[in-house]
């Protein structure tokens, strides 16, 4: 809200004030999560040296009784036992255990593993209370609050006087290394500053939610050290004025997604759901670095300014460019979660909630988008690499949608919704269409985070509930939900709203960002882009884009449909938690519901930031319009003006682009008709508890439910001839070569030599004397002799 | 003076044949103070054609021998209090 109002003032103060753009404390704005990392930090530190000790007296406590409520994980499968014998009678805990038994059958353990343990799977610890569970709640969002308020500052600043170049302020010399300079410095642009206000602004939001729904988890200060720390490194990510810059941001952010998927270590499934992300973004830093390395050895530096002052002098199209572009493709691929590295993305919902909505949907993911958009001068330099980002989105668009389909756990929906999300916004980046991705960028971050959030309540809400009567069942499973509407009237309201948002109905904010998307791609497919003259396997441009816009089009429809269904399932029909858990189910508190508010009203209000006169049906929106038509593309014009330039100069015969009202038609009419058939064809009143409800039916279902396999084909493809590699190195090389040299040849050898010298040692004086004296003659005769 | 050197190198001789064949450490230790004098022997002898150095460097030697002597002893007492025995072919613990 604060931010749309801000937008506006800008744009209207923008034409009068021309004075040069003074940064106010642009350091600090990175500075400040720091602070809160530190300060979260130490309390943390203190409450898990606390926690050892309360643990060591339960411990203890708990051996004497056989209740043992109080004790730690150990005897957590001991405790929960015995509560559920105690609290029903024998046989309701035979059914449970029957019931239990079918779902892990049916299910085929594939996802009976990973699910947000938050937080009855930890409640049995013991949680330390006092200062160090207080201060972070105040801490956390109080840092976050201060850089959005400073990033504000400089945004009005920013807006009022007119920016062409970008402002770097350079702090000391980071790497001097021989032809290598790179400063700490930061970089304030039109981009940069709007991916700050986002981080800033959707993060505080995310902050304040997690206090709501952390503040009872015995890691609650480390948990806002972590999210501190990502933020920091996400600010470095966006601010930083070179690519080596980035890169550090890039790690950091990739280390920080890492220690909060695995946030709940002590599930090994959590755990390994950590290291999965962390491993496939190796894969994805590698080409970064190798693009990084490429982009020094042709323009002899890595700052933003340099490379793009000197990419045109690169051949348009040529080698060298394109597998540049191609390269840094890969890192944003990883970091983005496109094709073929986006299976991390649905396995890191084992962090909390709140970490899926700020890092894995609203910020981190979109580093790559970022990327893209950030080295527009590069890509424009090379369609072929364009495009090939353009195909890779649509087709991640498209197949992560269909993954979505069919998942049962409501977190699973969304992870894939993000996957999809993000190819389109890579299909619009590399069409050249780079302010839509940015914008869809922006619209993502407020209605994926709205919905996140809402999961995240919803899951809160379910936790609760089960866990008043010690239930086992599946808090994220949809079908225990049901009907919830009437128990959570807030968070039904706010996602129903941000569904509306990403299914494309107008006048919400994913209609103008998505249809701007598709409608590139159908412009594009006229041969009225520059990119569209650009070619990849002997088809020309324009008819790729045309295949997109058919798999964009797709897409959407299934995006609606599946966000139908997951609201269908979750606050429709009949309730299905059970009766007994049916009276703890109530809304959470205010702290989890103002972010999830702003967060709904900016899903509404997101889209008329960008509202295009010349667009038919979408003009009919200009009298709501935000800070004038096109603010947006307006804004961030200098930023693409690089790539506009390069296009100018290499490209000719593009055709005039003209708007036709058909594909905004179309486009509203596949939202429409998404939701509509998910309402059509789907009965919640048919749905039972998993334990009635097969995952699955037929073979197209399985597939689907199974995420195509594509988890098994990677571990068939690589991870285990990885294994069977190292197996054959450790037993071949190691064992066989190395080892058996070092303990044959050395270690046997001087042994022997060992026992053979130490003869000499007798241990007797006499032996001594005598070797002297013979030593002595022998010297002494050498000299006589000579 | 060749007398006297031949009879230096015959003491010594005798000296160091004692500390390779003999096994008790006084035995030992007396062949180690023959050699000794048989180098001072030696020096003295030379000293009408090398100068006064040599016999200067005896009366060191003789003021060494001595405070040599004391420490010796002193270790082969106390070893003979632990062990009950000077035979050197007993110490031999502290080899590998």
């Amino acid at each position: 809200m604060v931010l749309i109002l801000a937008l506006q003032e800008a744009a209207h103060a923008a034409p009068e004030a021309h004075a040069a753009f003074e940064p106010t404390l642009p350091g600090l704005i990175v500075l400040l999560p720091l602070i809160g990392f530190i300060i979260n930090g130490i309390a943390a530190l203190v409450a898990a040296r606390a926690a050892t000790r309360l643990r060591a007296l339960t411990h203890g406590h708990a051996a004497h009784e056989a209740h043992g409520h109080a004790s730690h994980d150990h005897a957590h499968a001991v405790a929960t036992h015995t509560h559920v014998e105690e609290a029903h009678d024998a046989h309701t805990h035979d059914s449970h255990a029957v019931a239990a038994h079918q779902h892990d059958a049916s299910e085929q353990g594939h996802d009976a593993h990973d699910h947000d343990a938050h937080p009855a799977g930890h409640a049995e610890e013991p949680v330390p209370t006092g200062w160090t569970h207080t201060l972070p709640s105040l801490v956390a969002p109080g840092v976050m609050a201060l850089a959005f308020i400073i990033a504000l500052l400089n945004f009005f600043g920013m807006a009022g006087a007119e920016l062409h170049e970008p402002v770097v302020r350079s702090y000391w010399s980071w790497l001097p290394v021989g032809d290598l300079q790179v400063d700490a410095a930061l970089q304030l642009d039109q981009l940069s500053m709007l991916m700050t206000l986002i981080i800033t602004g959707v993060g505080l939001l995310i902050h304040l939610f997690s206090v709501g729904y952390m503040s009872h988890d015995p890691g609650y200060p480390r948990y806002m050290a972590y999210l501190n720390l990502f933020v920091f490194f996400m600010l470095v990510l966006v601010l930083g004025a070179s690519f080596p810059l980035m890169f550090v941001g890039w790690e950091g952010v990739g280390l920080c997604s890492y220690l909060l998927i695995g946030f709940w270590f002590r599930e090994k499934a959590n755990a390994d759901a950590g290291k999965k992300a962390f491993i496939v973004n190796r894969i994805g830093d590698f080409g970064f670095l190798v693009a990084m390395m490429m982009m020094f050895v042709h323009f002899g530096s890595l700052n933003y300014v340099e490379v793009f002052e000197r990419a045109p002098e690169l051949a348009f199209g040529g080698a060298v460019v394109t597998a540049i572009c191609l390269f840094l493709f890969v890192g944003a691929a990883g970091k983005s979660a496109q094709l073929p590295l986006y299976v991390w993305l649905p396995d890191a919902m084992a962090g909390p909630t709140p970490v899926s909505a700020l890092i894995h949907a609203a910020t981190m993911v979109t580093a790559g988008v970022y990327l893209v958009v950030r080295s527009s001068t590069l890509f424009a330099m090379a369609p072929t690499a364009s495009l090939v980002v353009a195909i890779v989105g649509a087709a991640t668009a498209l197949f992560a949608a269909t993954i979505g389909l069919k998942q049962w756990d409501i977190k699973k929906v969304l992870a894939y919704s993000t996957v999809s999300q993000l190819g389109f916004m890579f299909a619009a980046v590399g069409m050249g269409a780079y302010v839509a991705g940015v914008f869809h960028l922006m619209t993502h971050a407020f209605f994926k985070a709205c919905l996140f959030l809402g999961s995240g309540a919803v899951i809160h809400a379910m936790h609760h509930a089960l866990h008043a009567t010690h239930s086992h069942a599946d808090a994220q499973d949809m079908r225990n939900m049901g009907g919830l509407r009437r128990y959570l009237p807030v968070t039904f309201i706010t996602m129903g709203i941000a569904t509306l948002a990403i299914a494309g109905v107008p006048p919400f904010a994913g209609f103008f960002s998505k249809d701007e998307i598709i409608g590139a791609a159908w412009i594009g497919s006229a041969g009225e882009l520059p990119l569209s003259q650009g070619s990849l396997l002997g088809v020309s441009g324009a008819t790729w884009m045309g295949i997109i816009a058919v798999m964009l089009s797709i897409a959407a429809l299934m995006t609606a449909f599946y966000m139908g269904r997951l609201m269908l399932y979750t606050f429709f029909g009949p309730n299905r938690t059970g009766d007994e858990e049916r009276r703890h189910l109530h809304e959470v508190g205010w702290t989890m519901t103002v972010p999830l508010i702003v967060l709904a009203v900016l899903s509404v209000l997101g889209g008329f930031l960008n509202i295009d006169s010349h667009i038919p049906v979408v003009s009919a929106f200009t009298p709501l319009a935000i800070g004038g038509e096109l603010a947006l593309h307006g804004w961030l014009h200098p930023i693409i003006e690089g790539a506009e330039h390069v296009w100018e100069s290499n490209v000719t015969g593009v055709g005039e682009v003209h708007h036709a009202a058909w594909p905004i038609i179309l486009a509203i009419l596949i939202g429409l008709a998404g939701l509509a058939l998910a309402w059509v064809i789907l009965k919640p009143e048919t749905l039972g508890p998993p334990e009635r409800t097969p995952a699955y039916k037929g073979g197209l279902e399985k597939a689907l439910y199974n995420k195509w396999y594509v988890d098994e084909l990677y571990h068939t493809i690589v991870v285990r001839p990885v294994y069977f590699l190292s197996r054959a190195f450790y037993s071949v090389v190691d064992r066989g070569t190395i080892d058996a040299l070092i303990d044959g040849v050395v270690g046997r050898g001087s042994m022997l030599l060992g026992m053979t010298a130490g003869r000499v040692q007798t241990g007797q004086v006499n032996t001594y004397a005598f070797v002297i004296i013979v030593g002595v003659i022998v010297v002494l005769g050498a000299f006589v002799a000579l | 003076m060749n007398a006297a050197l031949f009879l230096s190198a015959i003491l010594f001789v005798i000296g160091a044949a004692g500390v390779v064949v003999r096994r008790n450490a006084i035995i030992l230790f007396m062949c180690v103070e023959l050699m000794l004098n048989a180098a001072n022997l030696a020096f003295v002898a030379l000293s009408p054609r090398a100068g006064i150095d040599g016999q200067v460097i005896v009366f060191f030697v003789i003021a060494v021998a001595a405070a040599e002597a004391a420490v010796g002893l002193a270790i082969i007492i106390s070893v003979f209090r632990h062990a009950e025995s000077v035979d050197i072919r007993n110490f031999s613990l502290l080899r590998w």
